[in-house]
């Protein structure tokens, strides 16, 4: 009797797995197609149904390069997706702290109308940002997609990380204030410290948005050299037309994707371990 | 004297924690706030970015709810996305860590892999797929046609089109996955037990003790799919510009338009409101259900 409940255990973990192997190949059948279209010469391109052709070449990398626009377009995405990080870091973390580790009146009132922004629709502000930023000569900078990150504009990150600061013990700062330690260094020397896993979750929520943010580069950057990523390979994949030649568009979607797919094999605990850490089950 | 230490300290964290907040503060008026009430007034406009405001009262609204064809064309498109997508991705995420959750070998590398395509999603990945579901030389259609399936025009017809681009969508479930997995194991392993001993069946096991449990975190999934789904925009623009035959034309591609094509500010802020208005509507629906089967554990 026995004997056979665990047969029936064994079989059913047997089909999990394969199924588990069989989801897990299409879903890494897009990024792994990518890569090897990028690695075909044009005369291996008729045959689209060869997965691989050997032998692989970096011409449509070469190709795709275009004299370096793409590194302006990766120094662009860069440098707002760096700005975006730091400001998300600071003003949520800031606002977090507050709402977890202070009493007071009309507390929880603002807290749900942190939460309350997260159903504001993008577009609802977006029209009346756009004109201001274009009276104040801001568009076609990058000001617009980084300036609101300073100020907390990302309610979700508020939420992961008071719900992170708030299961850390008040003893901790309770000790510190013996100490005579202000308010300010209990936040950054004490409980910053300590909320790292979730800090590192925020980090990746915000460069992963902002890496593959386009609506906002749509509006508000209207040239070339100011293109980030997402603007600029799709604008690529337009000059490319109807031809058949698709290895450099693949060459250069695999760059793009490149440093997050890096950053994420290398920091892969954080990645699935963190949002689990946050408590945002709660 | 121990009461006014008490009070000062009060009065202190008050200060405090306005400091704290003051950056979002700052934030909630300037980039939320203040646009919000300005996108209402031009809303009640024909304000097209550069000549004279003129108020027209309720015009706008009145336009969009009686003649306006595109509004109702691109709302069920939205409708529709969500209505397929929500419920798939909700039930897809369950099963994805469901299997997880039983700790076989490999798994914290399917994990990795289930969340690769949360990292990569982007414009690289949805030209990826267009070229994918292409209809005459699609790598997709290659591999359906060696297992005896006709391929299609997967992304060139409105009966496939917007089916096409839910099926993309449902691999960017990482975040969903990861919150539930992190839900299912947080249940206690007694309830399992218990449940082993009076003999209760893996189906009953699922429907009375694990979605029971997880049911906050599908709770949470759902309202934020739904909000996002509302406002889908870049996969149709990328992918199909709102086609074939405006199959794929969602409700924030015609406000793209509307304002960023056509300059009709006026119009596309009321439909920027009709759209939260909207959100509003289902995120309320959505809580006055919850209490029918989202669980607490102090319930319990």
């Amino acid at each position: 009797m026995k004997g056979k409940k665990r047969n029936k255990a064994m079989v059913g973990n047997v089909v999990t797995e394969v199924v588990l192997i069989l989801l897990a190949l299409l879903f890494l059948l897009p990024i792994v197609w990518m890569f090897a279209t990028s690695l075909k010469t044009q005369a291996q391109m008729t045959d689209p149904t060869k997965l691989f052709a050997f032998p692989a070449s970096f011409r449509a990398y070469v190709e795709g390069w275009g004299g370096g626009r793409f590194l302006t377009y990766i120094k662009n995405t860069v440098v707002i997706s760096v700005l975006c990080v730091t400001g998300t870091l600071i003003s949520c973390s800031l606002a977090a702290f507050g709402f977890a580790k202070f009493q007071v009146k009309g507390k929880n009132i603002i807290f749900m109308v942190v939460l309350a922004t997260m159903m504001v629709p993008t577009t609802v502000t977006l029209i009346p940002m756009y004109i201001l930023y274009s009276k104040l000569h801001w568009l076609n900078t990058i000001t617009p997609l980084v300036l609101p990150s300073f100020f907390g504009a990302s309610a979700y990150n508020i939420f992961l990380l008071r719900q992170f600061f708030a299961g850390l013990p008040n003893e901790l700062s309770e000790a510190a204030a013996i100490d005579g330690a202000g308010w300010l260094r209990i936040y950054s020397q004490i409980y910053m410290p300590n909320a790292k896993p979730a800090l590192i979750v925020v980090v990746i929520n915000q460069l992963v948005f902002c890496w593959n943010d386009y609506m906002g580069p749509l509006i508000y950057l209207g040239r070339p050299a100011n293109f980030t990523i997402a603007l600029g390979l799709n604008a690529f994949k337009g000059e490319m037309g109807a031809t058949m030649d698709i290895g450099p568009l693949m060459a250069m979607a695999f760059v793009t994707i490149l440093p997050v797919l890096l950053l994420y094999l290398f920091f892969q605990r954080y990645f699935v371990e963190g949002v689990a850490a946050s408590g945002i089950k709660g | 004297m121990r009461k006014r230490t008490k009070t000062k300290h009060f009065n202190r964290d008050t200060k405090y924690f306005w400091l704290f907040i003051l950056p979002w503060v700052i934030g909630f008026l300037a980039f939320t706030l203040m646009p919000m009430i300005y996108s209402f007034v031009i809303s009640f406009t024909n304000w097209n970015g550069q000549s004279v405001m003129n108020f027209m009262g309720i015009k706008n609204y009145i336009n969009i709810f009686t003649k306006d064809k595109v509004f109702g064309v691109s709302l069920r498109n939205t409708f529709f996305y969500i209505c397929v997508s929500v419920p798939l991705n909700t039930v897809f995420s369950i099963f994805l860590a469901t299997m997880l959750n039983k700790k076989l070998p490999g798994s914290n590398l399917f994990r990795g892999i289930f969340y690769l395509p949360t990292i990569c999603t982007g414009v690289a990945m949805y030209i990826t797929w267009t070229y994918l579901l292409n209809g005459t030389n699609g790598y997709l259609n290659i591999l359906l046609e060696r297992i005896g399936i006709s391929g299609q025009n997967w992304l060139g017809q409105s009966s496939t089109a917007m089916l096409s681009i839910i099926f993309m969508d449902m691999f960017n479930i990482g975040t969903a996955m990861t919150i539930v997995l992190a839900g299912l194991q947080d249940v206690p392993r007694d309830f399992y037990e218990a449940a082993e001993l009076d003999g209760v069946s893996p189906i009953q096991r699922f429907t009375k003790i694990t979605f029971p449990m997880i049911s906050p975190v599908v709770f949470f999934n759902v309202l934020m799919a739904i909000i996002k789904g509302l406002q889908i925009f870049t996969q149709p623009y990328v992918m199909t510009q709102g086609g074939p035959a405006q199959s794929t034309y969602v409700y924030g591609l015609y406000l793209y338009n509307t304002a960023f094509s056509y300059g009709k500010f006026g119009y596309a802020s009321a439909l920027a409101w009709v759209l939260f208005v909207i959100i509003i509507m289902i995120t309320g629906v959505i809580m006055g259900t919850s209490k029918f089967w989202v669980f607490y554990r102090e319930e319990v």
